[in-house]
């Protein structure tokens, strides 16, 4: 048979790079939420990871509340963050366009505590168990690993929503609009359009992202106030070695940072939290505007 | 992260605004114009659960029997958040005993903290009640004059689930450990008590503390073919490790077996009974064993909500003998209530007949318990079938053995 590859037998090595892929799902589809955010409205959404803990919140309440089941949860709980994210938009974040980037942050980060605070308060911090919804319950054995049927399908989904998401803003018309109003609004405005109502809608989009994301991490991590803030550091780590505003970048960098984090769990356990940040520091000093970002 | 810093600031901020300056100690009656009790404790992270506000309420249950005076001065419970950094713990237990005038602090969750409080108390000459915190360098290397350790501890967890799984056949073991203070100390001297009892160490994997996803380590410890897969973990990390593990089917197959090492009922609780079934665990407290348990269980859980876990339990218990010491001496002066702490026994809903040894461990019973399957629960909080009956002087090292050099 095969020897080892430093020392690790392939079979455990190939496991580790699935549950990495797995995890980065995770990374790219929140990342692509902030980079799209960032993007068009040069907000730095500091309430990402909130929205998405609210994301996962909602299907619960759905669930134990009104017997609402995933799948439903699945286009419900989106919609509700996403017009969660309008409210927000339109009674506080639009007030502060003209200001430095500083001001968006601080503001969302404000929200973020609330948001957390406010679902810590009635939940505690141990968190709701969320099931696995009947049909994804099970698992393959690979030969090498056995994967539940669940996280394939999250790789799946999160794979699908992130290219559907790409080709919708670079290849389509709306998303030429979008790259526009972002370029120059006064002109593009003058053109006809409502750059206040696409902003506001690319906001929903972008939290309703994470709430999908929240969504689809339920029946996996306990449903908890802090699963938030345990991923959102994280995240920014990767919208930044993307390259602020790149969403290319954004998706690649996810995918790529948690293959990454999944050879750190086997070489080096200890460490697997930090080598993101390792990677950051890195970038930022070869690479300051980040892996595909443009400098300007 | 800064801001985090920043909300511990302004905590602290708020602490010494409100407090009232220390009056200067004295050997007779009680310092300041009143005995103040502090617990500090997790209260947004992920050991909020286990004691958290919990823990509080139990201490001022303990202050109510005693109808919230003591030598004729008021007793008050104060709070703060030590977020699970040592940094920040250290300096909420100075600043409570330099200028808000704090008699005791009490709880402590998170090894690594309590170590960092416990060299305040120490050099203060303070009472320090620890319930929340595991490791048995409180009462050995790390151990103080001033300083109780009352609960549990990593060696009496070792002790009770690490004996029983070998006897039932779990012959060889894997750890998945917190990667600080607790964990190494709680692998370590379960490690130790398998290895006597016949049993094999395969390896250890360590992860960081409030970890998210551990399908990579519940892999790694499926791979190494181990009969029994340790958690030597709590709070949030158990529970995802656990849930998981459910997920990858680590048990399913039947050959490998979870240890939760530390488990608490508020664990259970979250996870729900369909996860949790069969799990075997160590604790120093069930609300449902006796009558007595039960009665001042049922009063908690009426002003709190939820059952008490043997943290919140344990506080009841230490603040109450605490405050029995200073009605026996007479005074509130560290280092004489301690002696008069040790001179008395421990006897009430938590402990009967409890010891407190010259290294601060409070020597009581520890119970090995089986977590209850669905359809065996009677409703909420219907959780654990009591297995066995673990002698204190069993389950807690003597003096001699915790390398304390304390003891005379």
């Amino acid at each position: 048979m095969m020897g080892t590859i430093f020392g690790i037998p392939p079979q455990a090595l190939f496991g580790q790079l699935l549950l990495g892929l797995i995890n980065g799902s995770f990374y790219a589809l929140l990342s692509l939420g902030l980079a799209v955010i960032f993007g068009m409205l040069n907000v730095i959404n500091f309430a990402h990871g909130a929205l998405y803990m609210m994301g996962a919140f909602v299907s619960w309440l759905l669930l134990t509340q009104l017997g609402v089941g995933y799948w439903w949860a699945l286009l419900i709980a989106p919609i509700i963050v996403g017009l969660f994210g309008i409210a927000l938009e339109k009674t506080l974040l639009s007030r502060l366009y003209k200001l430095d980037h500083l001001y968006g942050l601080l503001l969302t980060f404000g929200c973020a505590l609330m948001i957390e605070g406010g679902f810590r308060h009635f939940y505690g911090v141990s968190g709701q168990p969320y099931p696995i919804p009947e049909a994804l319950r099970g698992g393959q054995n690979l030969g090498f690993m056995f994967l539940p049927n669940y996280r394939g399908w999250v790789v799946v989904a999160s794979l699908i929503v992130c290219l559907s998401t790409w080709l919708a803003i670079e290849k389509t018309k709306l998303g030429a609009y979008l790259r526009a109003a972002t370029e120059n609004p006064v002109l593009v405005q003058a053109f006809g359009i409502n750059v206040p109502v696409m902003v506001s809608l690319t906001y929903a989009f972008g939290v309703a992202l994470a709430g999908l994301a929240g969504v689809l991490a339920a029946p996996i991590y306990q449903v908890s106030p802090l699963m938030g803030s345990n991923l959102i550091i994280v995240v920014f780590a990767v919208v930044v070695i993307g390259g602020m505003g790149s969403i290319l970048g954004a998706v690649l960098t996810g995918y790529g940072l948690g293959l990454l984090e999944g050879l750190t769990k086997v070489f080096y356990p200890e460490a697997s939290n930090i080598v993101v940040f390792v990677i950051m520091a890195v970038v930022l000093m070869i690479k300051p505007a980040g892996l595909f970002g443009r400098e300007r | 992260m800064n801001a985090r810093l920043l909300a511990g600031a302004a905590l602290t901020a708020l602490t010494i605004g409100t407090a009232l300056s220390a009056g200067s100690a004295s050997a007779q009656g009680v310092s300041g114009d009143a005995v103040k009790i502090g617990v500090l404790n997790d209260r947004s992270g992920l050991y909020t659960d286990l004691g958290g506000e919990g823990s509080a309420v139990a201490a001022r249950m303990a202050a109510e029997e005693f109808g919230g005076k003591i030598l004729g001065k008021p007793i008050q419970v104060i709070t703060a958040d030590h977020q699970n950094k040592p940094d920040i713990g250290s300096n909420i237990a100075r600043q409570w005993i330099d200028q808000d005038g704090v008699d005791v602090i009490v709880d402590v969750p998170n090894s690594g903290v309590a170590l960092a409080v416990q060299e305040v108390t120490r050099d203060k000459k303070k009472i320090f009640l620890m319930e929340g915190p595991a490791t048995s360098r409180l009462t050995g290397d790390a151990c103080s004059p001033t300083g109780f350790h009352w609960a549990y501890d990593t060696r009496a967890l070792a002790v009770g689930t690490g004996r029983a799984m070998v006897k039932q056949g779990g012959s060889s073991w894997y750890f998945l450990t917190a990667d600080y203070a607790f964990g190494h100390q709680l692998e370590a001297d379960t490690a130790a008590e398998v290895k006597k009892a016949g049993g094999q160490v395969m390896g250890a994997v360590r992860h960081p503390l409030n970890t998210s996803d551990f399908s990579s380590f519940l892999l790694q410890a499926q791979s190494s073919g181990a009969k029994i897969v340790a958690l030597a973990n709590a709070g949030g990390d158990t529970i995802t490790s656990i849930k998981q593990a459910s997920e990858f089917g680590l048990t399913q197959s039947g050959q490998q077996k979870l240890a939760g090492l530390l488990l608490f009922i508020s664990d259970v609780h979250a996870l729900g009974l369909s996860v949790a079934q069969d799990l075997v665990l160590t604790t120093g407290f069930y609300w449902d064993m006796d009558d007595e348990k039960r009665a001042w269980s049922k009063k908690f859980f009426d002003k709190f909500g939820k059952m008490p876990t043997m943290v919140q339990a344990g506080s009841y218990s230490a603040v109450r003998h605490y405050l029995k010491a200073i009605e026996a001496a007479g005074t509130d002066d560290g280092p004489t209530v301690a002696a008069k702490m040790k001179e008395m026994p421990v006897n009430d809903m938590f402990a009967k007949n409890g010891k407190i040894l010259a290294n601060g461990r409070m020597v009581h019973d520890m119970y090995l318990a089986r977590v209850k399957k669905p359809s065996e629960s009677k409703g909420p909080w219907d959780y654990y079938q009591i297995l066995a009956t673990i002698p204190g002087n069993e389950a807690f090292a003597t003096v001699e053995e915790s390398g304390c050099k304390l003891a005379k």
